[in-house]
């Protein structure tokens, strides 16, 4: 048993409302700069719908994550020989135009245009090339099944039921899937990188590229299944979600998380046994994946587990976290928050409780009481949507654990309004679905009344360090791209000026810097 | 005297700030150190001249390896005629260099032709095509013009010992005398090249990224500040 610890997330989906908040601030702090201004680290995708970039979750195309080829894992888009005889072009390589071609208004034109008998317009240019152009795609472009019936019939979980799905707003379901990088225990982005440039940090698992040691390969972008992986066109370099380390090193949560107006984000530790997590990703039944990983985490309340953590060198606290983790409960002790696309074989950590909201609706729709828990169990089988879809994502397509989740928190929606009700509850309800009266009520309160320090449970990376760490994440806010602070976000060595002294260049004099 | 300034100084000096300049980018700027690929950007027309330039490079780069730092007594000490040796450089050179030459010809019209791909190159990158450019087809007329419907010229006994001079500390700018114009000035564009490529996006193939062969698929690592950067990190407030 070789223990580690990783910060990891859940997302409850009943409570998405689609805000794109998360998506947004998430901008602001690490993607407000030029040659990203196309990438999401968080973005926010109607599902059932094409996602961002288009279509990425078919890797029949984008051969990303890892396949299975006699019993061996190797990345799905071949071995280390292939990724090197293909370097000097990418095969599987998303462009531009599949996540969108990123754009901003000709503003100026409002207040400089000759005066005439026409309003003028702020036509929207390429942020690109700064040529006249036109908006064909963008982060959302499904919003809310926008397009529905002609966009959402091209998403590949839907493909794969095959079978006739509705997607006028009316007759359809939908659900919004805010995503990040899953910080997966078994990366596939890591393994693409030639360079080594990418890796996992052995103390709390997140994913990081270096930005001193990438060569810009690009193979990592294609690598990752679910695109997470951007390639910042200005600098030549890779760039992904951080997981706010900053942040969390002195223990606050990330940028999406904190700002999430629906607060369904939670955050805590989780141990695994980095021994296991090869065979777990090698098992050959794709619908065996879920249950794979959840055999890999270990039980920070075992003494056992506990004691192998300490002599692993994962501190104390860490472990004292793991205890309190808010994402172990939902996890491993409810049941209710399950992995998205398992089937990649990445062992993804950021993981969703599936939202049961849809079947709410549709049920309240043909008039019956909608939090029943015998009504909504019997939609919950009926409605093959969303159950269908929902497996689709998050099982390989399994539909018990699907099913137990949804069960479960239709239970506790009834059991919670009797209470709230004060009428008799069905002291049975709770045992129907394998849970007591008070493992529901904890789950309430974890889902339901959420309190920020339920949520977010983050041991910090070291006290003493927290002043450093602060000026990693807080840079001046000019540094921007365009910004007095920066040269356009790399340096020209043969055309600067005398009288520029690009930091970083030169060695810095001792007395001087 | 151009001569010693030309084939024994300038060779040296190129060294110099080739050495110097890869050591003091690498140490200074090795944010800057990528490929700055634009396949973002445009897809189909990379996916066929960049194969092409760079495998036709890699032969080419092989066959400067062979011509020039083999002597001829070592081939001939082998049992290779030199008529055979001849014909086997020329038509090796005519079709590698013709390949690069094509792919370097697809990839400057891509580069021209996509307005996003246009709008990322920047003055190093046209300065380093000019060389580069220069070089490879200056080399490919010496090879198809010179040693190929010219007769023939035996660089084996003039240009490759000068070379090997040079390497070895003992230079001889006389033997560049009477040298055919074409391989004299496909030497000066190379000299050229050399010196650019430490400021350059060339800079890449120094990191031909084999080690990836003999490595483990996932890479960890500690959350050690040291390696984390090559700048020393910076303190929390005295920036502003
Ligand atoms: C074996 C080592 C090398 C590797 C692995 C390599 C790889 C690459 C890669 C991945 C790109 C980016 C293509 C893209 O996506 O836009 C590139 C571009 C380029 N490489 Fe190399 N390269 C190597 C050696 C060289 C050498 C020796 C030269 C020239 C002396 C060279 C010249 C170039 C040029 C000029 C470009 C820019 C092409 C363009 O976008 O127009 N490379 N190389
Ligand atoms: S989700 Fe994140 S960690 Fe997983 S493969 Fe993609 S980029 Fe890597
Ligand atoms: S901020 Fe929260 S509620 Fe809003 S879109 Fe993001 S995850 Fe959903």
């Amino acid at each position: 048993m070789r223990v580690m610890a990783q910060l990891a997330m859940v997302m409850n989906l009943d409570k998405c409302i689609g805000c794109h908040t998360c998506s947004v601030t998430c901008k602001q702090t690490w993607t407000n700069r030029g040659g990203v201004e196309y990438a999401w680290f968080n973005n926010v995708e109607t599902k059932p719908g094409q996602g961002y970039p288009r279509r990425y979750e078919d890797q029949d195309e984008w051969k990303g994550g890892w396949a299975l080829k006699r019993g061996r894992l190797k990345p799905a888009a071949g071995g280390r020989l292939k990724k090197l005889l293909n370097i000097f072009a990418n095969p599987d390589l998303p462009e531009l135009d599949d996540y969108y071609q990123p754009w901003t208004y000709d503003y100026r034109n409002l207040t400089e245009a000759p005066l005439g008998d026409d309003v003028p317009t702020a036509r929207p240019v390429s942020a690109v090339t700064g040529a006249p152009t036109e908006v064909r795609y963008g982060p959302n472009w499904e919003d809310s099944l926008g397009g529905g019936p002609e966009h959402a019939a091209g998403d590949p979980v839907v493909r794969k039921l095959g079978r006739e799905v509705k997607f006028s707003y009316e007759q359809s379901f939908m659900f919004y899937l805010p995503r990040i990088c899953e910080h997966c225990l078994n990366p596939s982005c890591v393994a693409s990188c030639p360079s080594g440039a990418m890796y996992k940090r052995s103390e709390d698992g997140i994913v990081l590229v270096d930005q001193d040691q990438c060569r810009g390969w690009r193979m990592c972008v294609s690598g990752c299944p679910y695109k997470k992986v951007y390639f910042n066109h200005k600098t030549g370099k890779a760039e992904k979600c951080t997981f706010c380390y900053p942040r969390l090193e002195v223990g606050e949560p990330t940028v999406c998380a904190e700002t999430c107006v629906g607060r369904l984000r939670y955050i805590g530790v989780m141990l695994y046994d980095a021994d296991r997590v090869t065979a777990a990703a090698s098992t050959p039944d794709e619908q065996g994946l879920y249950e794979a990983q959840l055999g890999v985490f270990l039980d920070p309340h075992d003494p056992e587990v506990a004691a192998a953590a300490e002599r692993a060198g994962i501190p104390h606290d860490w472990i004292t976290a793991a205890r309190r983790s808010p994402v172990y409960e939902l996890i491993m002790r409810h049941r209710v928050a399950l992995p998205l696309h398992p089937e990649y074989r990445t062992m993804p950590m950021v993981w969703y409780v599936p939202p049961l909201s849809p079947v709410v609706d549709a049920l309240s729709g043909t008039g019956f009481d909608g939090e029943d828990a015998g009504n909504l169990f019997g939609a919950i089988d009926t409605l093959r949507i969303p159950l269908d879809y929902l497996a689709g994502l998050f099982t390989a397509g399994d539909q018990e654990p699907v099913r137990l989740a949804l069960r479960r928190l239709a239970a506790m929606r009834s059991h919670m309004r009797s209470i709230n009700l004060g009428e008799p509850h069905d002291p049975r309800g709770p045992s129907r679905v394998g849970m007591t009266a008070e493992s529901i009520e904890s789950m309430y309160r974890l889902l339901a009344v959420a309190k920020y320090a339920d949520r977010y449970v983050i041991p910090t990376s070291g006290i003493g360090r927290a002043h450093d760490l602060e000026g990693i994440a807080t840079t001046c806010s000019l540094d921007t791209y365009g910004g007095p602070g920066m040269l356009d976000g790399r340096t020209e060595l043969f055309t600067w000026r005398d009288d520029e002294r690009p930091s970083g260049l030169f060695p810095t004099l001792p007395g001087k810097g | 005297m151009t001569g010693v300034l030309l084939w024994a100084v300038l060779p040296y000096l190129t060294i110099a700030v080739f050495a110097l300049g890869l050591t003091w980018r690498f140490r200074h700027d090795r944010f800057g150190w990528t490929t700055r690929s634009s396949q973002l950007h445009e897809s189909r027309l990379l996916r066929i001249g960049s194969p092409l330039f760079h495998f036709g490079l890699l032969f080419v780069i092989g066959g400067h390896v062979a011509g020039l730092l083999v002597p001829a007594s070592v081939t001939r000490w082998l049992g290779v005629p030199d008529e055979l040796y001849h014909l086997l450089s020329l038509t090796a050179g005519t079709v590698t260099g013709a390949a690069t030459i094509a792919g370097l010809g697809v990839l400057l019209y891509r580069r021209l032709r996509t307005p996003a791909v246009r709008r990322a190159t920047t003055s190093d990158d046209r300065v380093t095509y000019l060389a580069l450019g220069g070089t490879l087809l200056l080399g490919m007329s010496a090879t198809v013009l010179t040693n190929g419907l010219g007769g023939g010229y035996d660089y084996r006994a003039t240009i490759s010992p000068w070379f090997r001079g040079i390497l070895f500390l003992q230079p001889d700018p006389s033997l560049m005398d009477g040298v055919p114009l074409p391989y004299r000035l496909h030497a000066l564009f190379a000299m050229a090249l050399f010196m650019l490529w430490p400021f350059s996006r060339l800079v890449h193939a120094f990191s031909a990224p084999v080690r990836y062969l003999a490595r483990p698929y996932v890479v960890y690592r500690s959350r050690d500040d040291r390696r984390l950067a090559a700048r020393a990190p910076r303190r929390g407030w005295d920036d502003a």
